[in-house]
């Protein structure tokens, strides 16, 4: 299969499905610059223009408003925000308006608005433009939320969010968009709710998301060579989150290491554990391992931030924890993120 | 009483020998009994289990802005939802279903009073969160311009919400982009118990600070139903012809407290003699004393329309009380679309 980048997929996806729904339409702060969203809607304006490819004022709480408003009548907004920390504006209408819709007015049909935030972590970023925010969204029903890892699941989920009738909130960590992957040609839809062995192994399950996939496959590898087998499961959508495959692979490797690129509490690392504890707990041969952010914002300089983001050796480091045995003659492994390249 | 489908708008009442002038007395009256009869029930009977804010005294609002709609036309409205949604011909047994948490419910009993909704009758949702419902009017305004649609979207709020951010990103969104959207302000002079005078700075009315946005805005005497229904039609008018967005400031003033159905002038924050003042402009009086001259049997059909709403109203509760509850069964219906669940 051809191979894409990350953010080639979301293009593709994006662009194949303007063409086959005319209602489809993107919406965000300077999606017709130069730079197009990171690339990710520099073709869709180019063969769509601003008809459809829509430079909104700084107003992010209207315009997740005027997309729900927009969906409720006939039109499937692709809202793209650059930095998903601006989300925190639009919270009411994405939690009170959007994830309630369908609900609250007695099931006659929801509001299909897409929401792609961009985490900018890295490169001094700071607290509050390192943030990924998929738990917070995560936390109420009527939304889905996914942190597509690979190029196909990129373009995948997106398929399917545009396609169908729930909002759903994509989370995109923008060290992924470089990497690249195998991606299907055709618009072919990711179920949510679905994740995805991204690597077997028998003796800790490492569940991961987003670009935490990468660093524990990283990690895999290196342990792999101390003859310890990892297994990497994708969630890939953390709501619906995929209870079973997670369930089955702690069953078998009694291990089990959650990787997040956000907060430990209350996020996605605490439902994986509490999914855990509540299904399969006697087959748990040793605690549950939570690979996060410390508890602190994001700093800014290079080494604190460099701390601050837990890489492949983090996951490496929990791991050998786990199996009881100690890192040795081990080298330290860079992360996904180490290269990037400014200029911001 | 007929029945009619939930969801389904009543047919037009076609034995009135009413005029359009007389209409509008007619579909005023009918809410003020309907939300009486209402209040009367919330306040004995205690088993309408949802806040509940009346339009007592401000009807004519609701009622001359949408008689300058038509069906096609999309209505959104915030927490005083009960006038605006029979005003678009929401459907009545539905409402008072919805109310009293029934099945029959138009939104099935998850929505209660400031969740309104009759998708066939053109009124597209109310919802209680401080202007959140005014960009969902913006949005759906612009969706209707961007499908080459004539339709027009109107979107009721309140003095307070102008208070809100989301009320100025909105006007300068669908000002920027010509959105066909009527700004809908019933502006009753308090937020709760705070007055207006407290809340917005003294000086520039909130007409002013849309128009220094480039709108076409007007100030308009919200209990005057004719006035209301006049400047609503220029307002209609202007957004089918594509010449951009339009704002309405209605001054009125609700007769009862904020949320629930007493009288609230021994609450301290508003004078008896200022409630009894704005009672004098009741506005179906004035309607009613606008046209005598030109219908003198108009205070005849007043009476009979106050004797069939008000059996109408009863009956809607009849109905409610007797439909089904929602099965605890189907508690997650809906949560989430049945396809992918």
């Amino acid at each position: 299969m051809r191979e894409l980048t990350y953010w080639q997929a979301i293009s593709e996806a994006t662009m194949q499905c303007m063409a086959d729904d005319p209602s489809v339409l993107v919406l965000g702060e300077g999606v017709d610059d130069h730079k197009g969203t990171f690339g990710t809607t520099k073709a869709a304006y180019e063969r769509y223009g601003a008809a459809r490819v829509v430079d909104v004022p700084n107003s992010e709480n209207a315009c997740a408003g005027i997309a729900i408003g927009a969906a409720a009548n006939g039109l499937r907004p692709l809202v793209v925000h650059t930095r998903a920390d601006f989300m925190f504006l639009a919270l009411d209408v994405m939690v009170n308006l959007a994830a309630k819709w369908r609900y609250m007015y007695g099931d006659q049909g929801g509001v299909p608005v897409v929401t792609r935030g961009v985490v900018g972590r890295g490169w001094g970023q700071g607290a509050t433009h390192s943030q990924s925010p998929h738990a917070t969204f995560a936390h109420y029903a009527g939304l889905y939320v996914a942190t597509p890892a690979s190029p196909a699941d990129a373009k995948g989920l997106l398929v399917t969010a545009l396609r169908g009738d729930t909002p759903v909130v994509l989370i995109e960590n923008r060290n992924l968009y470089p990497l690249t992957g195998p991606v299907p040609e055709e618009p072919e839809p990711v179920p949510f709710g679905v994740g995805r062995i991204a690597r077997a192994g028998d003796d800790v399950t490492v569940v991961a998301a987003s670009l935490m996939v990468h660093e524990a496959e990283r990690a895999a590898e290196q342990l792999a060579a101390r003859g310890i087998s990892v297994e990497v499961v994708d969630v890939r959508s953390i709501r619906p989150l995929d209870e079973r495959i997670i369930c089955e692979s702690v069953a078998r490797t009694g291990r089990l290491v959650v990787a997040d690129t956000s907060w430990a509490r209350y996020g996605l690392a605490a439902e994986v554990a509490a999914v855990v504890a509540e299904n399969v707990p006697e087959t748990l041969r040793a605690p549950v391992r939570r690979v996060a952010l410390p508890d602190s914002p994001a700093p800014v300089s290079w080494p604190l931030e460099e701390a601050f983001h837990p890489g492949a050796d983090a996951v490496v480091e929990a791991c050998l924890a786990l199996v009881g045995d100690d890192r040795g003659s081990l080298p330290r492994l860079s992360s996904v993120a180490a290269e990037f390249h400014g200029p911001y | 009483m007929t029945t009619t489908p939930v969801g389904v708008a009543p047919a037009p009442d076609t034995v009135d020998p009413a005029g359009p002038d007389a209409a509008l007395i007619r579909d005023m009256v009918r809410i003020r009994c309907v939300e009486e009869e209402l209040c009367d029930r919330y306040r004995d009977d205690q088993e309408m289990r949802t806040p509940t804010h009346f339009s007592i005294g401000q009807e004519a609002t609701a009622v001359g802005v949408c008689a300058a709609t038509g069906p096609d036309d999309l209505v959104f409205t915030g927490h005083r939802s009960h006038a605006p949604y029979l005003a678009k011909g929401g459907d009545l047994r539905a409402m008072v279903a919805e109310l009293y948490g029934r099945e029959a419910g138009c939104a099935r009993g998850r929505g209660g009073s400031i969740h309104l909704i009759d998708r066939a009758a053109g009124f597209a949702g109310s919802a209680a969160i401080l202007g959140e419902m005014i960009p969902v009017g913006v949005g759906a305004g612009w969706s209707a311009a961007l499908r080459g649609r004539s339709s027009v979207a109107l979107t009721f709020f309140g003095d307070g919400a102008t208070e809100e951010g989301v009320f100025h990103e909105s006007i300068n969104f669908a000002q920027v982009h010509r959105v066909p959207v009527v700004f809908v302000c019933e502006n009753n002079l308090y937020s709760i118990s705070s007055p207006l005078r407290q809340r917005q700075p003294a000086g520039s009315t909130i007409t002013d600070r849309v128009a220094a946005y480039g709108l076409w805005a007007r100030s308009v005497d919200g209990n005057d139903v004719y006035a209301v229904r006049a400047a609503a039609r220029a307002a209609v008018a202007r957004c089918r012809e594509g010449a951009g967005p339009a704002f309405l400031e209605l001054h009125t003033y609700r007769w009862r407290e904020h949320v629930g159905p007493g009288w609230d002038h021994d609450h301290g924050y508003r004078a008896k003699e200022e409630i009894d003042d704005w009672i004098a402009r009741c506005p179906i009086r004035r309607a009613t004393d606008a046209i005598r001259d030109a219908e003198p049997r108009v205070d005849d059909w007043v009476r009979q329309w106050e004797q069939r709403y008000r059996e109408e109203a009863r009956a809607a509760v009849r109905f409610a009380r007797a439909a089904a509850w929602p099965s605890v069964a189907n508690l997650l219906d809906g949560a989430y679309e049945t396809v992918g669940r």
